[in-house]
């Protein structure tokens, strides 16, 4: 499929509801992406725009390379030994893969599957820990962003009496979002989530759903899910992968009403998959 | 027939279960045997003034391990500032950025040192430190005992290192943390309480050599003396005094001994249930 089709075809939709987006800039593109662990290649040339304040949901079968796809756009697969891709990816009108990694990740944010809070670290250092550790110590600063990260992560009226207890002490769906407000307190312009609520109950996913519904306002946000009520449920855009290549690309609307692609409308409906 | 069989296996299985049974009492009851019979030999020897006073004379009734007590604690402490930043350091080294051929020879090395006989590291000081001086010293000793630690310090934080989940690496990484503060200030205070477990446990180990010392140390019966002097240490003294034909300082050795146990056992057990609460 060739990317000016898929440039295209959001911008020509008719905006027929409050979630059909007015067409935002372009806040990362994607050309031409491949990428491979050691000699298995898993990307084949990806083209992607994802837009900026909206939901871009990324879904596919397991090994379809959504992770990767993501991984990629901050980089976080070089922390996987023998992981490479090549093509390019822009941040604005930056080069992703000429940035300093280090600082890229300050702009491009990631929360990951399971929820991974520092484990020596009490709640409030947990959010604050990407200021403090590259040098904020402010202390009236620090307890800004706190506060203000837990509250967009909506998490600050569960939190706000036990800031100093261990963060590892939480459930895992607030485990999960303060992972969030630790990424949000770096204030990235985009937020990239691998499976956020793939371990977390129902009620717990609604709430993520609910906050991200929210801070798209502020943000970018990729997600990656397996989950395909969610990916109608919180995404204006959808993206649909299989075995390393983007079959579909569209209006998540679009998508789940009247996909262009057989292989989309096979794994929506459930044929497969 | 059936029941036959099933007879037999019931008699197989419970003598194999006895045989195990009895073994593991074997095996555990050696320390108690070793803790009894040294309390039970050294503890009529004990006594406060055996601890603050210096050897007396042969020929003379009494006298304290004093000086052994200090140059043990002198000794076993300067090991331990010189080898546990280098096994730590190294063991950093290893699980964090250590990938192939090199990597995999340090490792390899550090598995071989583990096993080299103590008497051997011993000499290497004497050639390193005491010849080239001319001097026995408490240094040598320190180097010596140091060189016994870094192998077990190095393996136990790699060890702890590698315990800590990808995920928290990843989490830090994606914040725009460079890697070595990732490194600095999330992995190692996640393991933390293993590595510096494992580094009282090697203290703990080295507090109770005596061959590295024999040479190097060399022993002395006078109070501790500066860094380039002979000193006196716990199990060298206990040694000099166990081989030597009195009786007065065979019950001083046992005395000794009955200390040196204590320490080791106080900084096991101290050491286990700090680790116990975490990364177990």
């Amino acid at each position: 499929m060739a990317a000016t089709e898929i440039d295209m075809r959001p911008m020509s939709l008719p905006a027929e509801s409050s979630a059909t987006p007015k067409a935002m800039p372009i806040a990362m593109s994607v050309r031409d992406l491949r990428a491979s662990y050691g000699a298995a290649s898993v990307l084949k040339d990806v083209n992607l725009e994802v837009r900026e304040r909206t939901v871009t949901a990324i879904i596919g079968p397991s090994g379809c390379g959504k992770s990767t796809l993501i991984r990629c756009l901050n980089r976080m697969h070089e922390a996987i030994p023998g992981a490479t891709c090549d093509g390019d990816i822009l941040l604005g009108d930056r080069n992703a893969l000429a940035l300093d990694p280090v600082l890229l990740r300050r702009e491009v944010g990631m929360v990951f599957q399971r929820p991974n809070p520092f484990p020596t670290m009490t709640i409030a250092q947990n959010v604050a820990a990407g200021l403090v550790l590259n040098g904020v110590c402010d202390h009236a600063v620090l307890a800004e962003t706190v506060e203000k990260s837990l509250r967009r992560a909506a998490l600050w009226d569960e939190v706000k009496d036990k800031l100093d207890a261990p963060g590892v002490g939480l459930s895992g769906g607030q485990q999960q979002r303060l992972c969030i407000a630790r990424a949000l307190a770096v204030e990235p312009r985009v937020l990239l989530l691998d499976e956020p609520c793939s371990a977390l109950d129902p009620i717990a996913t609604g709430r993520i759903e609910e906050l991200l519904l929210q801070i798209k306002d502020q943000l970018t946000v990729v997600i990656v899910t397996h989950n395909m009520q969610q990916a109608a449920r919180v995404s204006e855009y959808t993206v649909f992968m299989l075995m390393g290549e983007m079959v579909e690309y569209g209006l998540t609307r679009q998508m789940f009403t009247k996909p262009t692609d057989k292989r989309t409308e096979d794994y929506i409906t459930g044929r497969f998959g | 027939m059936n029941d036959l069989v099933y007879a037999r296996r019931k008699k197989v299985n419970a003598l194999m279960f006895a045989l195990t049974a009895v073994c593991a009492t074997l095996a555990s009851g050696t320390l108690l045997a070793i803790l009894g019979y040294i309390a039970w030999k050294g503890g009529s020897s004990l006594s406060w003034s055996f601890l603050v006073n210096l050897p007396k004379p042969v020929g003379e009734h009494g006298g304290g391990i004093a000086n052994a007590i200090v140059g043990s604690a002198k000794v076993v402490g300067l090991a331990g500032v010189l080898g546990i930043p280098v096994g730590v350091s190294a063991g950093v080294y290893l699980a964090e950025y250590g990938r192939g051929k090199y990597a995999f020879s340090v490792r390899y090395a550090a598995d071989i040192m583990n096993g080299v006989p103590s008497i051997v590291v011993g000499l290497f000081a004497y050639a390193l430190i005491v010849h080239p001086m001319k001097k026995f010293s408490a240094l040598s000793g320190s180097v010596a005992l140091a060189f016994i630690m870094v192998p077990i310090v190095l393996r136990n934080t790699e060890e702890f290192l590698r315990l800590v989940p990808g995920t928290i690496r990843e989490a830090a990484l994606a914040l725009g943390v460079p890697r070595w503060k990732v490194t600095l200030f999330v992995i190692l205070p996640t393991a933390g309480r293993g590595i510096m477990t494992g580094a009282l446990l090697a203290l703990a180990r080295v507090a109770g050599e005596t061959a590295p010392l024999i040479f190097t140390a060399f022993g002395n019966r006078f109070a501790d003396n500066g860094w380039l002097n002979p000193i006196a240490t716990l199990p060298h003294t206990i040694y000099t005094y166990a081989i030597s034909p009195y009786e007065d300082w065979h019950n001083q050795a046992w005395a000794a001994a009955l200390i040196l146990m204590a320490f080791v056992l106080v900084v096991n057990v101290t050491a286990r249930l700090w680790l116990r609460p975490r990364l177990t």
